[in-house]
């Protein structure tokens, strides 16, 4: 080998060798940047309890937390100012009641019958309906509680409200059927079709082996189901901002109008509140109570569906 | 040997009587299906016909006015496009880069797992606290005021979780082996997805950007919440000028409305003629939803069947 081949070949090498060194780089900076946008949900999280502590440690270093736990008045933006948060947790619990009550038994037929008894093709037209359903925009569904449904429900029960948390309750349950279905059917469509064949040869009918067999075979993600259910309900604003009214007062009838923590924080957003103001601070604390809520119901629901997904 | 005739009967009545039970559930559970349909059908054809009067081309071009007559949505959709344009320029990167992050850089760490947990907890964060985050957040401790940039940016982070799990799902669905022939030929980790697994998981990505804006388009309490003005009858300024640079981006920082906003103001009226106008822009609302989810669902459908790897 003579020294000038010898260098000829060495040129491109190391050259070749430089383009690796700053491929290298920029994959690494392109893996950062990638991560970046991952970690950025992160804050998004730090970002609402940053804001949510914040503003409801300033109005609890206001209202002291033993009142807003167990005053039964809820007048934050009047001159004799109470904050009882049971006043709207009340609304938000009956009218999440009155949604399960629709949601619940209609979702999960739905899902058994599109899970065990539904052709393909049925399934295949049934599918996007529900995606629809899901799909409609809530201040639209708020109208229709509020025109369509409040109307009809007052011809049968004369004595009801313009505004009640029956007829936002009765959409809102409608509104979640998907939610139900969907998580349910899901959950009985992983039960091993050797159960439903060994129930089959036992001489069992369709209806016995969903009932029996498939049902309890998928409890927890049918739990899994109707818990995200509530979730949605209690997180739900629109449809009880537009048709439950918005007055705060402690209810268990669903006949009555009120205001939901959901609806409060859009009443006030609604009007002219300084900025720093108690009324201010008060729809972070009502925000919090939410959050709060949610999270433990949304935690829950993930616990049970990953359960029965580790099961078969 | 055979059983008596009376236990024979028994039996086949026993039977009959179970597969009744079988018709009657199908029929319950057709039924169930039944209402559903029935409440979208109702609640279009209700609104359709309370506000067809109203659905005239003046409609859409017309401000909004005191006199129900001759109210219009041109503010509401203008800024319901604007706002999209914010939020799609926002979550579409984000949310593609964190699912591609996810899906093929992540390591097995408990960062990881935080991040992904994290994700899975937002998604089920009600949407009226994302308007609490950008109330507080953006409009008071950012001073982006209640504009344009500020709604697009809460919507963002609203539908983030929606494009990120999108985007997995589609990219989980490539096979390993189209990676490994990449690697095989020399190609580096950012090649063979910009390359390869982006381009062939893009019509996934594509149906989860879709179904993320059509919620965002409807949304109305985090828009409410970060106390957007329901009475608008101005345009934000042109993005487009006639002085250089021709390019103003101005109207990111106006006032605006949206179309759900413009929908719950009508709606919370007494005077029934505001009713019709809330229907009138809800049939549109709905029907811009409605075709943005049938194109996703067509997206779907479509790359079920083309796609055999």
């Amino acid at each position: 080998m003579t020294p000038s081949v010898a260098a000829s070949a060495a040129r491109p090498v190391s050259d070749r060798l430089a383009k690796r060194a700053s491929r290298h780089v920029k994959e690494r900076i392109i893996e950062a940047i990638l991560f970046a946008a991952a970690a950025i949900s992160v804050f998004v999280t730090l970002g609402i309890l940053y804001v949510l502590l914040k503003e409801s440690f300033v109005f609890f270093s206001q209202v002291p937390l033993w009142d807003f736990l167990t005053d039964t008045q809820w007048t934050p933006l009047f001159d004799d100012a109470h904050f009882g948060i049971i006043v709207l947790l009340s609304g938000t619990a009956v009218s999440s009641f009155v949604a399960l009550l629709v949601a619940v038994p209609i979702g999960t037929v739905i899902a058994i019958f599109l899970s065990e008894f539904a052709s393909p093709r049925t399934r295949e037209i049934a599918k996007p309906i529900l995606e629809v359903l899901s799909g409609i925009p809530t201040v639209v569904f708020g109208f229709f509680a509020l025109l369509f449904v409040t109307p009809i429900l007052q011809w049968f029960i004369p004595s009801l409200p313009g505004f009640s948390l029956l007829a936002a309750g009765l959409v809102m349950g409608i509104m979640i059927i998907p939610i139900v279905s969907s998580i349910s059917e899901d959950a009985m469509r992983a039960v091993p079709m050797a159960l439903r064949e060994g129930s089959y040869a036992m001489g069992a009918t369709r209806l016995q082996t969903a009932l029996k067999v498939v049902f309890p075979a998928a409890i927890s993600g049918i739990g899994a189901a109707y818990i995200l259910g509530i979730a949605r309900a209690v997180g739900e604003t629109m449809i009880l901002a537009i048709a439950a009214g918005m007055q705060p007062q402690l209810v268990w009838n669903p006949m009555e109008p009120a205001a939901t923590i959901t609806s409060f924080i859009v009443q006030v957003a609604l009007g002219d509140l300084p900025h720093g103001s108690v009324g201010y601070n008060t729809i972070f604390a009502a925000g919090l109570t939410l959050m709060l809520f949610t999270l433990v119901f949304n935690m829950l629901g993930f616990w049970l569906q990953r359960r029965y997904r580790e099961r078969y | 040997m055979s059983l008596p005739a009376e236990e024979i009967a028994a039996i086949r009545a026993n039977i009959a009587s179970r597969k009744i039970r079988d018709l009657i559930f199908t029929g319950i559970g057709i039924l169930c299906l039944g209402i559903a349909m029935m409440t979208i059908a109702a609640l279009f054809v209700d609104m359709l016909v309370t506000g067809w009067e109203r659905l005239r081309p003046e409609f859409f071009t017309e401000f909004p006015s005191r006199r129900a007559g001759q109210a219009g949505i041109l503010s509401a959709w203008v800024g319901s496009v604007l706002v999209m344009l914010v939020t799609a320029a926002v979550a579409v990167p984000l949310g593609v880069a964190a699912g591609i992050w996810l899906e093929e850089y992540a390591p097995k760490h408990w960062i990881t797992d935080v991040i992904e947990i994290n994700i899975n907890n937002l998604a089920g964060v009600p949407s009226i606290i994302y308007g609490l985050l950008a109330l507080g957040l953006f409009v008071y401790t950012f001073g982006l005021g209640q504009s344009v940039r500020t709604a697009g940016l809460t919507l963002a982070l609203l539908i983030l979780p929606v494009v990120i799990v999108a985007t997995r799902e589609a990219i989980r669905s490539i096979p390993q082996m189209i990676r490994e022939a990449a690697y095989a030929l020399g190609a580096t980790k950012w090649q063979t997805v910009k390359d390869h697994i982006l381009p062939y998981s893009m019509p996934g990505i594509l149906t989860g950007i879709i179904i993320g804006l059509s919620r965002a388009i409807g949304e109305t309490a985090p828009i409410i919440t970060i106390g957007a003005l329901t009475f608008i009858a101005f345009l934000p300024p042109a993005p487009i000028t006639d002085v250089a640079p021709y390019v103003s981006f101005e109207w990111l920082k106006a006032p605006f409305t949206v179309m759900p906003i413009q929908i719950f103001n009508w709606t919370s009226r007494p005077d029934p003629n505001f009713h019709q106008n809330a229907a009138a822009a809800g049939v549109i609302l709905v029907a811009m939803t409605l075709s943005m989810n049938a194109l996703a669902i067509w997206l779907r459908y479509r790359l079920r069947k083309n796609i055999k790897w």
